[in-house]
């Protein structure tokens, strides 16, 4: 029989390179009106906004932790510093954003993209964005892209009507906790039947050591219009909690058309409590592309809110649960408008102990009829040792829909591997090819650049455990 | 010269015995046959021999082109020249056949085969076997209805060129004008370098390929072997009588 070598940890390379901290400016660790003051003293915010942050921070000390799902106990979030500010402003030259910080987006390809695929791209390091630009002609359109902050002053009547409506600071802990210290995140806002060919891209990276990061995102598509949206996530690994807490929210309006597509490939230290939602007018379509790998904890569920007749939905999710982590994933739906369609596919893997657990919400209102949906969930276990759960809850409001729902847990198949071996293929690169046909759904819809990401972590992630 | 020379080779599933004691030498150039009723133990040598993980070798030894086959991994015996056309191929979703043939090829010759006259060969040998060219791109045996499954699996055989083929019940689950199109092929497929060992309980096959050697297996042994007469005379009789001979033999013995 082979000799098996386990490698404990998998080394991320690019991800887990590390930049000395140099800052601008750190909040204490912790959470105090002081310190909320503080941070939107130094973002030099409107009146409003500080208000709200103080409103969101009394109710997020009157929130319990939630209990369901994954385990926060030791989540210690007054020892999380909240905010993180790296030591430059923002620059719309890659030339002038500080060498390191340069270095560690050019490692993820960030610039490279922009020059090959992009229409535009944000970078935001630690708690403020250092990098934003984009395409001459989409700015003589009218587009808006640029970071939150700046969006906060620049576009103060947008921002207002909009901002935090659809995640409210009510919503849970977390919410609250993000309205109370959000920084930096995303803002983009395309005027009536605007087509944007090519995808904006916002990378956000997390260099400091037990910092949070809250970034918040905000999109807005008018009438007619279309986008592409891309959002990357990464942080290198420290022994310390990391807390991510964003806030993405989405607003599609009738015949518009938005796809979403992220990859969150945070270290395997970091609390990914993540919440974004979408809503969606008449005939309107939301498409989320959702890639879930590193972390210890996540807890993240696109959420699609379809209140316009005819609008449509569809949810394409990847997530890869190895030793240590504990990702309770999903996405949920709700047909509140006639003749809305959706559909959700879903795919985990587990390894080493890893679990990976779906949850999903699927909601017909009484007055949606008319309503078209299917649901596959589907999970592969690696080994004997990894765990996988589904939890699809259905609540239809009425008899007048076509709901369909389909649930697979499996194992890969000796069969399988035998009958690949058989072909000359080793047994590594026999299951490398099982996971990456299993995912291989999920990869096509990915950007091309996380699709080979996902194959190379498939490949990793597999090369350290068959001998 | 020999390709494989297996000597007494006895196996067991969770226990219980099912080779019992298997005596076969195949030469160059050879085509064999063997033929036996249901449970007789005819695919259980072909999964042995390819080393299938439930199945547990208690005695015996098998020399394949020279080398201790049964000291070898699944693939380093892909990669020796053995190849078995499952009688049940998996499926396998998200991956294509083009990719799959291209990588078993990659891996077999050991070297990474040029993507045009790669795909023009591909192409020839599934033309001959009346296979749709837009197979290269389906997922592998997704889908496949049986004979479709079968075909693919008789065109990884032309693909990788193996020393010794062997043929798990090809024929089960074809009809009889896919029986002819497989076995043509495989016929032609032969030659004074390769040998091809062709596991049936369907002597009708015999109209399409000519065996050198014909064996009857029944309750894992071969109770005889001979010509092309032995099928005929399997067709008139049955494997009744060559029960009651292993009878008699273990009586006497």
């Amino acid at each position: 029989m082979a000799q098996k070598t386990h490698i404990e940890e998998v080394n991320r390379g690019i991800y887990d390179v590390i930049n000395p901290e140099n800052h601008r400016f750190v909040a204490d660790k912790g959470l105090t009106e002081d310190i909320i003051r503080e941070i939107s003293r130094e973002k030099n915010e409107p009146e409003w906004m500080l208000e709200f942050r103080l409103k969101s921070l009394e109710i997020y000390k009157s929130k319990p932790i939630p209990t369901w799902g994954a385990d926060l106990s030791d989540l210690d979030v007054e020892n999380i510093v909240h905010y993180v500010k790296p030591n430059t402003d923002m620059k719309h030259s890659w030339d002038e954003v500080p060498e390191e910080i340069k270095q560690t987006f050019e490692r993820l390809g960030i610039p490279e993209a922009e020059r090959k695929s992009l229409a535009g791209v944000g970078a935001q390091y630690d708690s403020e964005v250092v990098y934003h630009s984009m395409q001459e002609d989409l700015i003589k359109q009218g587009v808006i892209y640029t970071d939150m902050d700046s969006a906060v002053k620049q576009h103060e009547d947008i921002v207002r009507k909009y901002f935090m409506t659809l995640i409210t600071n009510r919503d849970h802990k977390f919410s609250a906790l993000h309205g109370a210290v959000w920084s930096g995140g995303s803002f983009v806002y395309v005027p009536e039947g605007v087509q944007v060919e090519l995808p904006l891209q916002s990378y956000f990276r997390l260099n400091a050591k037990g910092a949070g990061q809250f970034e918040h995102t905000l999109i807005v598509v008018e009438k007619g219009a279309s986008l592409h949206f891309i959002e990357g996530c990464s942080a290198p690994k420290y022994s310390v909690q990391n807390l991510h807490a964003g806030a993405v929210e989405l607003f599609v309006k009738e015949e518009a058309k938005l796809r979403y597509s992220t990859i969150e490939n945070w270290s395997r230290n970091m609390y990914n409590l993540n919440t974004k939602r979408s809503v969606v007018d008449k005939n309107g379509r939301i498409e989320w592309v959702s890639g879930s790998f590193g972390s210890r904890v996540s807890m993240l569920y696109p959420m699609s809110i379809l209140r316009g007749e005819g609008a449509s939905s569809e949810f394409t999710g990847i997530t890869f649960a190895a030793k240590g982590q504990y990702l309770d994933t999903g996405t949920k739906v709700v047909h509140s408008a006639p003749n809305t369609s959706s559909i959700v596919n879903s795919k985990s893997i587990s390894k080493d102990g890893g679990h990976a657990f779906y949850r999903g919400l699927l909601r017909v209102t009484p007055n949606a009829v008319g309503v078209k949906s299917t649901v596959n969930c589907e999970s592969l276990m690696l080994d004997n040792r990894s765990k996988s759960d589904t939890l699809p809850i259905i609540e239809i409001g009425n008899d007048q829909v076509d709901i369909g729902h389909e649930a697979k847990i499996g194992r890969i198949s000796d069969e399988t591997i035998f009958y690949l071996m058989s072909r000359g293929i080793s047994e590594a690169e026999a299951k490398a090819m099982i996971v990456r046909g299993f995912v291989e759904p999920i990869t096509k819809e990915l950007p091309l650049e996380y699709a080979v990401e996902l194959n190379n972590l498939i490949t990793l992630e597999l090369e350290g455990t068959i001998g | 010269m020999q390709i494989i020379k297996i000597d007494n080779l006895k196996s067991e599933v969770d226990g219980s015995a099912i080779l019992k004691g298997i005596d076969l030498t195949i030469n160059k150039g050879e085509i064999h046959v063997i033929m036996g009723p249901n449970g007789a133990g005819k695919s259980t040598l072909a999964n042995v021999l390819m080393g299938h993980p439930s199945h547990e070798v208690t005695e015996g030894k098998v020399t394949f082109m020279g080398k201790d086959l049964l000291d070898m991994k699944v693939d380093e015996r892909a990669k020796a020249g053995l190849f078995l056309s499952f009688q049940y191929p998996q499926e396998v979703p998200g991956v294509t056949v083009e990719n799959f043939l291209r990588t078993a090829k990659k891996e077999v010759s050991g070297i990474m085969p040029m993507m045009t006259q790669f795909n023009k060969d591909v192409k020839k040998q599934m033309s001959d076997l009346d296979m749709d060219e837009k197979y290269l791109s389906r997922y592998l045996n997704q889908g496949f209805s049986g004979g479709e499954k079968k075909k693919n699996e008789i065109l990884q055989m032309a693909v990788l060129n193996p020393k010794l083929a062997i043929l798990d019940e090809t024929d089960s689950g074809l009809d009889v004008d896919a029986i002819r199109v497989v076995y043509e092929t495989v016929q032609k497929l032969a030659n004074e370098n390769n040998a091809i060992l062709v596991i049936t309980h369907y002597n009708k096959i015999l109209n399409y390929i000519k065996p050198d050697v014909v064996h009857v297996l029944v309750d894992g042994k071969i109770v005889k072997s001979g010509d092309l007469s032995l099928a005929e005379e399997i067709e008139q009789k049955g494997y009744e009588s060559f029960k009651n001979a292993l009878d008699d033999a273990s009586l006497s013995a």
